[in-house]
């Protein structure tokens, strides 16, 4: 008998999985890249995104649905030589 | 009016500054003001999930609208993570195009990998990049990195954060003397003779980081390192009298002596 404990549940209510700058974000539907931002608490930020290794202009976020399995970079500026 | 020119931009200062290694953005902006510097580097880095919205940032302490921002490559160990890096850095700062290109060799010098240099500047200048770019003090390579096209070649003085100063000017100077492009130190100037010596040589301007952020009072090196800038570009700029070995030559009149 499988036992239901609650990790198992949000595995399977959670279906989406995201890489985050390197780190793995669980959704239960699929956010276009605005709610990503907006989830992650990054909304106004000066950032640029990459989606698969492709740039997504910043006038693209709200119609860029992401999917299963989407690896995305997510920079800023800092300070540096 | 003595102008450094990149990519058909006049700037007044030719010192040019990094914005790492400050103990907090109050003290960047502190240095950065003092330097009277105009183009400033920056890094390009993963954000940190969850922060604070409110949390201080470089663009408030350096705003983007008052600099040119030199977003940099540093920590790149290949051309394709260089060219990743300035292609998120142009669409982060609305297709600024301007940029610091560096590939690093091996992480214990820092030295740059000029072969992957090389790929990842042909491929950047073909892409639209004006790409400045950090090297060795190797004249052929400076040369070859000047033909693809990019708007500045960058030697090294030393290694990077070592403070050593100068360590090869002959070098630089057939750098400089080949270049139609700028020629711009960078890396390795400790203090501020080190940054005259490199404008004296006839340097067109001077990008460090460690030696302003890394002395005991960032500020008043940055001021000092202004006037070792300026004070180096005017006395190349003058011209300076030949070196007479072995033969001194009076300053006062040898006529008109008392007692004689």
């Amino acid at each position: 008998m499988v036992e239901c404990n609650p990790t198992f549940l949000t595995a399977i209510l959670k279906a989406m999985q995201l890489t985050v700058n390197g780190t793995p974000h669980s959704f239960e539907q699929n956010p276009n890249l605005s709610q990503l931002l907006e989830t992650l608490n990054l909304t106004g930020k000066r950032l640029a995104v990459e989606r698969n290794g492709e740039i997504v202009p910043r006038s693209q976020f709200g119609e860029t649905v992401l999917t299963d399995g989407d690896q995305l970079e997510i920079v800023v500026a800092v300070g540096g030589g | 009016m003595d102008e450094l020119i990149i990519a058909g931009k006049a700037y007044s200062s030719r010192l040019l500054i990094g914005t790492g290694k400050y103990k907090d953005f109050d003290e960047t902006r502190r240095a950065v003001e003092e330097s009277g510097a105009q183009i400033v580097t920056v890094a390009i880095r993963r954000t940190n999930i969850g922060q604070n919205a409110g949390e201080p940032s470089l663009l408030d302490a350096v705003p983007p609208s008052q600099y040119t921002y030199l977003p940099n490559t540093a920590g790149c160990y290949s051309a394709d993570d260089a060219i990743r890096t300035l292609r998120l850095a142009r669409e982060l700062l609305d297709g600024h195009d301007l940029v610091k290109l560096e590939v690093l060799g091996d992480p214990k010098t820092l030295y740059p990998n000029v072969v992957e240099t090389l790929k990842a500047a042909e491929v950047l200048v073909k892409d639209g990049f004006k790409v400045m770019v950090y090297t060795s003090d190797d004249p052929i390579i400076a040369k070859q990195l000047e033909e693809i096209g990019c708007v500045a070649v960058m030697p090294l003085a030393s290694l990077i954060g070592s403070g050593m100063g100068i360590l090869n000017p002959w070098n630089l100077q057939i750098i400089i003397d080949n270049a139609k492009v700028p020629v711009i130190v960078d890396a390795g100037v400790g203090t501020a003779s080190d940054a005259a010596i490199a404008m004296e040589l006839g340097c067109d301007g001077v990008l460090m980081n460690t030696a302003i952020a890394g002395a005991g009072n960032p500020v008043l090196m940055a001021s000092a390192m202004k006037k070792a800038v300026q004070a180096g570009r005017e006395a190349f700029l003058a011209g300076r009298m030949p070196k007479k070995l072995y033969s001194a030559s009076p300053s006062s009149p040898t006529t008109g002596m008392i007692g004689k």
